[in-house]
């Protein structure tokens, strides 16, 4: 085990220690999949700290590794190695105070709107059950669809469902892989206002991932930009807009402007 | 509209028994019984009794070899679909024990359990277990990794994973697999009962041909086992209702 000491050194989460408000550590994170007899290199060594109340999006092109990285830090992986810590404590696996939001697809068809928003509410008394239900029914808009199922609703309907199914457990993170990826552009749109709302009255810690340049630049406090595979991080961009965020303010072009230039994308079509 | 949607059916079916009826009269030799001689041979099976004895032995049987079957194999097949190893290893042999149809057992069933109702209830048995074991196995299969996944971060125990998405997940499969088995099991009983049994609605069928050409009570027989089936489908269809309508009262809860 002799490289084990070298690599406490560098470890990320020891050399920025970890302040009050620090509320994610990724230090050295290595993944490596075997497929096929065959090894495939996803992560390199990444480092990243993500404070209390930060919205975080990691960018990167489709199949980069960052939705793996998400899983990580999720516990839904391990990490090949590398040290993950949130609130100072290695991640061993899903926990309920760190809710991932999948795409639509992850709300329960057998369960109505009610029933998805209280799923993990099992543990709580019954009025206060029925108080967070009715409360996030409000917030997600979608007063009225109580006893529908989801294959009555739309998707934006079910991706709002979603989010306030993992909102009700009140959890201190949100992961979201791509959460608008399915939606209609005009949808997309409304539901990065939606979650920019409700980010800003419930203060959690959001890690979002996307492969939109754009959707980053409206959501995020920084922006995380991954390589092709094997990912590492380029860059961290520090987006130091005031929300609302003016779409077509100078600032916004330089900045979206300047992630093209990092994914290396030409500014024409 | 509903009308008409009931009126064309039971025309096609009047239309279709007086077209047996004429042409079994119309033609020289007698290669079936007339529609009103069946329904004489039905009445006369009711007044000896045998009516209701043989509809209920039948129904013992299937109910019996389909239920066992149904306690074993479900369990069995969704242990297999979770997890995913076990699946690989013991699939192969599944498919080739499915090709075999389940009369090719009835030599082994009867040198298993002799002459009588074991045999007869093994075969059904053993034509409804491995149906349902591929059904289960394939609905353990297909739950989503997403919903699981979603399952585990609420902080659900493996045994609330189970009862809370594992099992509504497979549950609408599960009932499609029930109904077309059941429909399965009732084909087999028939077979099972001309050869292992005296009792029940396929020995009617042999014993009618056997003790004096009476084909008005055979062709009585195979329209009572086509009406039970019918009745049994109807019943699963209908249980499949009722469980969809269970979610949705227990999800609102």
């Amino acid at each position: 085990m002799g490289p084990r000491r070298l690599e406490l050194t560098l470890d990320h989460c020891v050399s920025y220690p970890a302040s009050n408000s620090t509320k994610l550590c990724v230090s050295g994170v290595n993944k490596t999949f075997r497929r096929d007899g065959k090894s495939v290199h996803v992560l390199e060594d990444i480092d990243l700290t993500v404070r209390e109340g930060e919205f975080v999006c990691i960018l990167g092109p489709s199949g980069c590794g960052k939705s793996t990285l998400l899983n990580i830090v999720g516990g839904f992986t391990t990490a090949t190695s590398g040290r993950v810590e949130i609130d100072g404590e290695p991640v061993r696996g899903p926990d309920p105070r760190r809710i991932f939001v999948f795409q639509e697809r992850g709300v329960f068809p057998w369960l109505t709107v009610e029933g998805n928003i209280s799923f993990g509410l099992f543990k709580l008394p019954k009025h206060e059950r029925e108080r967070r239900v009715s409360h996030y029914v409000h917030m997600v808009g979608l007063k009225g669809f109580e006893q529908s199922y989801p294959h009555e609703l739309s998707g934006g309907m079910k991706q709002r469902l979603e989010v306030a199914r993992a909102l009700a457990v009140n959890p201190d993170m949100l992961f979201l892989d791509e959460p608008f990826g399915a939606l209609d552009s005009i949808t997309r749109l409304l539901m990065r206002g939606e979650l920019l709302r409700i980010w800003q009255a419930e203060r959690k810690t959001i890690l979002f991932v996307t492969h939109d340049i754009d959707e980053s630049v409206q959501l995020a406090d920084r922006v995380v930009v991954m390589s092709a595979r094997p990912a590492t991080i380029r860059t961290i961009i520090d987006i130091d807009i005031p929300h609302p965020r003016e779409l077509s303010s100078r600032r916004y072009l330089e900045l979206r402007d300047g992630l093209l230039d990092e994914i290396g994308l030409a500014h024409k079509v | 509209m509903r009308n008409s949607s009931k009126l064309l059916p039971l025309g096609v079916f009047a239309a279709l028994t007086l077209a047996w009826h004429a042409a079994v009269v119309s033609s020289e030799q007698r290669l079936l019984p007339t529609p009103w001689e069946v329904v004489l041979g039905i009445a006369e099976l009711a007044q000896r009794g045998l009516l209701i004895k043989y509809v209920v032995a039948s129904l013992f049987r299937v109910t019996w070899g389909f239920a066992v079957a149904a306690l074993l194999a479900i369990p069995f097949g969704l242990f297999l679909g979770w997890y995913r190893r076990g699946e690989a290893a013991v699939n192969p042999f599944l498919q080739i024990l499915r090709p075999i149809s389940p009369l090719a057992w009835i030599p082994i069933s009867i040198l298993w359990f002799g002459v009588g109702d074991g045999a007869a209830i093994y075969l059904i048995f053993l034509a409804s277990f491995l149906p349902l074991a591929v059904t289960a196995m394939n609905a353990g299969r297909n739950v989503l990794d997403v919903h699981l996944n979603a399952g585990r971060n609420f902080g659900l125990s493996q045994t609330q994973l189970i009862l809370r998405v594992l099992y509504p997940s497979v549950l609408p499969q599960l009932i499609v697999g029930l109904r077309i088995t059941l429909g399965i099991a009732w084909l087999v009983v028939v077979a099972a009962e001309m050869i292992a049994v005296n009792s029940g609605l396929g020995f009617l069928i042999v014993d009618a041909r056997n003790a004096g050409n009476r084909y008005d009570l055979v062709v009585a027989g195979m329209l009572m086992i086509g009406l039970i089936g019918l009745l049994l489908d109807a019943g699963m269809r209908s249980l499949a209702n009722l469980k969809i309508l269970r979610w949705g009262r227990a999800a609102s809860s």
